[in-house]
């Protein structure tokens, strides 16, 4: 199995700390992972991608221009990456802040207020662990136990009593997701 | 007897009375730079200084490598893009070549104090007749908030993430005093931009440095001590106040040679 | 311990040189390798290994201090990017003048000039032609995972002392920004001041002591004809690296009927790209060249015998392609493709790039 991802949005979202819980959940069930981000200046308040790659094989480029998953959570990267989603596979989305929503019909539409849930929980950094419940509970390519191992992994010590939180807002994620197309 | 002079907000308001107009030489683009960041206003005085000595048309500068790195986009006159710390040696070939125009750098404290330190210091030392603008925000901006030559003791930095540890790593440098032993050097000032009357302080230190250049008295420098809110990981209001009561205390304000 | 860890590879570059018993790393931060003097001062390895660490106050300085640690027998490293490594080719020409062992590395970024800070290749030609004034050669290890940056620490130590001369680490912006698995090598002790002068006290100042003669480290020789004489003595051992160090990797070159060439990041999507001509029923391969010099001529020259043609994919405007065609010695057509100035090449753009050589190869 591989699973080539791109996770787009604005710096500051927790878009390349997404990919990179992902990445070490992947880790953690022996899978191969790659974690490609944007960097540079354009990150400065601007946009922010990470490409990540989960597979049981040797991951060969880690620059992709065709995305099995594309995870996006503003209008340019909506922009930019809606046609790079391969035929049947999964295009994710916060409707917050969309305006132009996506028009593909070969690929799986799905949404989630991922900032409306984050403001409920009460901490707006919880915001990418709801993005990725979501994202999981369409394609559960890692087990929980491998993501809370993840989150052990990525997390610094002094952020673990983190933990609990971002497991709740991952379940939260898993259960306010909605496909709105399915392209059978 | 003090006089203040008051504005009413009427006043402000009234219709054709103008307070502010957008420097006439910097260009009409966004700025590169972080809301809050003191380059800006920088740029600015030394742009109006121009303007108003109305020498735009006999002006180049030198923008160097760091977050200033774009001067060149900013400032509607003749520019040149230097190489990281040269932009002295640059200057001065300008100088050398066309000796009746006036021409500046604008240089930050890594540009400057680090991996330029032998060519200011030898710019000072020929008294090369430009003009120096050197923003010392403790820090290298633009590659990420690294230590700079000029970070305070015990300040952390992305390469000094415990503080600045002064025996393995050096005092913080002051240049400015430095190049002031100099006798190439006729003018060097310290001054800062984060409050009104500094920055009307700065922009005169910018004319009597211009109008050294045009009296061919040698090298002028000015040290604007600078803010960068994103490097040192602050607001800009938080980074004013640390910049008032811990740089201001390692590089005090004030002319280091008339 | 061998210990699996998800890292950047400028990161994994840092911790593989603590681990492999480095003494000094000196460096000037830029874009996009300051992660690696970041990461060091962070795991402060003064205080795990005693090895030095030092921001310098640019790369000129960063590559003399090397040049000072490394001809007292020291493991001493640097590594900047593209406009840093131009400042310390001064430095290097003098290192292998002489012949001081150490570890460069160059995290690429897009030229000419202050460029980008985006992934590039273009300093291809800098690496292996020397780079700086005078007849020399670097060994230039080229890794494509962060594995291999990891890995080539070590094996940049071992040749550079093996033949008392400068290696470089050829990498860029997107491996040294990119994280994948890493093992980390086990920790190594550094050598003692009593192993370094009984292994290197032959050439190494380490202080003269009563029994020798006492050590000087010049590249000065104002006698020609004993300068030529040390010119002989290099181009001698740059013989021997180049018949002993070359190293590749074939990805399914047995049966492909054309061959790409790549290293670094071109070869990661490369390597995709094979996959992906395979799947439309093009028999491609793979060779990736990890020494950059010496080059794999003798592989390439053979596979040329029965492939229809080559494809040279850089992330510059065809610098290694020259050492292609060298090797092919025009048995078969070798063709470029690049992109520059920071941008990377997708797959698919270097697929319909193949199928277009392959096109005209058939007419
Ligand atoms: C030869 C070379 N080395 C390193 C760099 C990377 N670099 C770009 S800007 C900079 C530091 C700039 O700091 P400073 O001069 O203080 O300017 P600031 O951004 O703080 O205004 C560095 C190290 C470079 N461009 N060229
Ligand atoms: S990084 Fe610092 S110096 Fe650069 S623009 Fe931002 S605040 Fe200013
Ligand atoms: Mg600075």
């Amino acid at each position: 199995m591989t699973e080539e991802i791109i996770i787009a949005g604005f710096g500051g979202q927790g878009v390349l700390s997404l990919g990179k819980i992902l990445a070490y959940s992947g880790i953690m069930q022996d899978q191969e992972v790659s974690w490609m981000p944007s960097y540079g200046p354009e990150m400065r308040g601007g946009t922010a991608n990470v490409t990540v790659i989960l597979s049981d094989d040797r991951i060969n480029s880690p620059v992709l221009n065709e995305f099995d998953t594309a995870i996006i959570l503003n209008q340019q990267s909506m922009d930019k990456f809606e046609s790079m989603v391969k035929p049947g596979g999964l295009l994710l989305y916060d409707p917050n802040g969309i305006s132009h929503h996506p028009k593909r019909k070969d690929i799986k539409i799905a949404t989630i207020e991922g900032a409306k849930e984050a403001s409920e929980l009460n901490n707006k950094k919880t915001f990418n662990m709801v993005i990725m419940g979501a994202f999981l509970k369409i394609h559960p390519i890692v087990l929980m136990e491998n993501v809370h191992k993840g989150l052990e992994k990525s997390l610094p010590p002094r952020h673990h009593h983190m933990i609990p939180l971002n497991e709740k807002a991952i379940k939260v994620g898993m259960e306010e997701v909605k496909v709105i197309h399915d392209y059978k | 007897m003090m006089t203040t002079a008051v504005i009413t907000p009427e006043e402000i308001i009234k219709k054709g009375k103008i307070v502010f107009e957008k420097t006439k030489l910097m260009n009409d683009c966004t700025l590169s730079y972080c809301p809050g960041c003191g380059h800006g206003v920088a740029h600015r005085l030394v742009m109006e200084v121009v303007d108003e000595m109305g020498i735009e048309q006999d002006t180049i500068g030198v923008a160097p490598v760091g977050c200033s790195v774009l001067a060149y986009e900013f400032m509607n006159i003749d520019m040149q893009q230097a190489a990281h710390g040269r932009a002295p040696a640059v200057a001065t070939g300008i100088k050398r070549v066309f000796p009746e125009k006036y021409v500046f750098t604008y240089q930050g404290d890594g540009d400057l104090a680090a991996i330029g330190t032998a060519e200011t210091i030898h710019a000072c030392n020929r008294g090369e007749n430009i003009v120096i603008i050197f923003v010392n925000n403790g820090i290298y901006g633009m590659t990420g908030g690294q230590m700079a030559p000029t970070t305070l003791p015990g300040m952390k930095s992305s390469t000094s993430p415990y503080g600045r540890v002064v025996e393995t790593m050096g005092y913080p440098l002051k240049i400015t005093e430095m190049v002031a032993t100099l006798p190439g050097v006729a003018y060097a000032t310290r001054q800062a931009v984060h409050t009104a009357k500094l920055v009307t302080k700065t922009k005169k230190a910018i004319i009597k440095a211009f109008q050294n250049q045009k009296d061919k008295k040698g090298t002028s420098i000015i040290e604007i001590v600078s803010n960068c809110n994103s490097g040192w990981k602050m607001t800009p209001v938080e980074s004013n106040k640390w910049l008032d009561e811990n740089m201001l205390a390692y590089f005090p304000l004030g002319d280091i040679k008339k | 311990m061998e210990e699996v860890k998800l890292m950047k590879g400028n990161e994994a570059m840092a911790e593989a040189a603590i681990r492999s018993g480095v003494d000094a790393y000196f460096g000037y931060p830029i874009t996009p390798q300051s992660e690696v003097i970041e990461y060091l001062m962070h795991e402060e390895p003064f205080k795990r290994t005693g090895m030095v660490v030092l921001q310098a106050e640019s790369e000129l300085a960063a590559i003399n201090m090397v040049y000072g640690a490394a001809a007292c027998g020291k493991k001493a490293m640097t590594s900047s990017s593209s406009p840093g490594i131009s400042l310390k080719l001064e430095g290097i020409s003098y290192m292998a003048g002489a012949e001081l062992p150490c570890l460069i590395a160059n995290v690429m970024r897009g030229g000419p000039g202050l460029g980008t800070i985006q992934p590039g290749q273009s300093d291809y030609f800098q690496a292996v032609k020397g780079g700086g004034h005078g007849d020399y050669n670097l060994i230039v290890l080229a890794p494509s995972t962060v594995q291999e940056m990891a890995d080539f620490v070590n094996l940049g130590f071992d040749l550079a002392f093996k033949y008392r001369n400068p290696v470089m680490i050829l990498s860029d912006g997107a491996i040294g920004q990119m994280m994948e698995k890493v093992t980390l090598p086990k920790q190594k002790e550094r050598l003692s001041n009593e192993e370094i002068i009984k292994r290197y006290g032959s050439w190494a100042t380490t202080g003269k002591p009563e029994s020798r003669e006492r050590n000087i480290i010049t590249s000065l020789n104002l006698k020609s004809e004993l300068q030529e004489i040390h010119n002989q003595h290099l181009q001698n051992k740059f013989k021997t690296a180049e018949k002993n160090e070359v190293r590749y990797e074939q990805i399914q070159c047995e049966d492909a009927d054309y061959i790409l060439v790549a290293y670094g990041t071109s070869a990661r999507i490369s390597q995709k790209v094979v996959q992906l001509g395979r799947e439309k029923g093009l028999k491609l391969g793979l060779l990736r060249p990890i020494t950059l010099w010496p080059f794999p001529k003798k592989i390439i020259s053979e596979l040329a015998d029965h492939t229809k043609g080559f494809l040279s994919v850089e992330m510059s405007a065809g610098q290694m392609i020259e050492d292609v065609l060298l090797a092919v010695e025009g048995k078969a057509p070798v063709a470029h493709f690049g992109r520059m100035g920071g941008m990377i090449p997708s797959p698919s753009e270097v697929l319909d790039a193949v199928e277009k050589e392959i096109n005209k190869i058939l007419k």
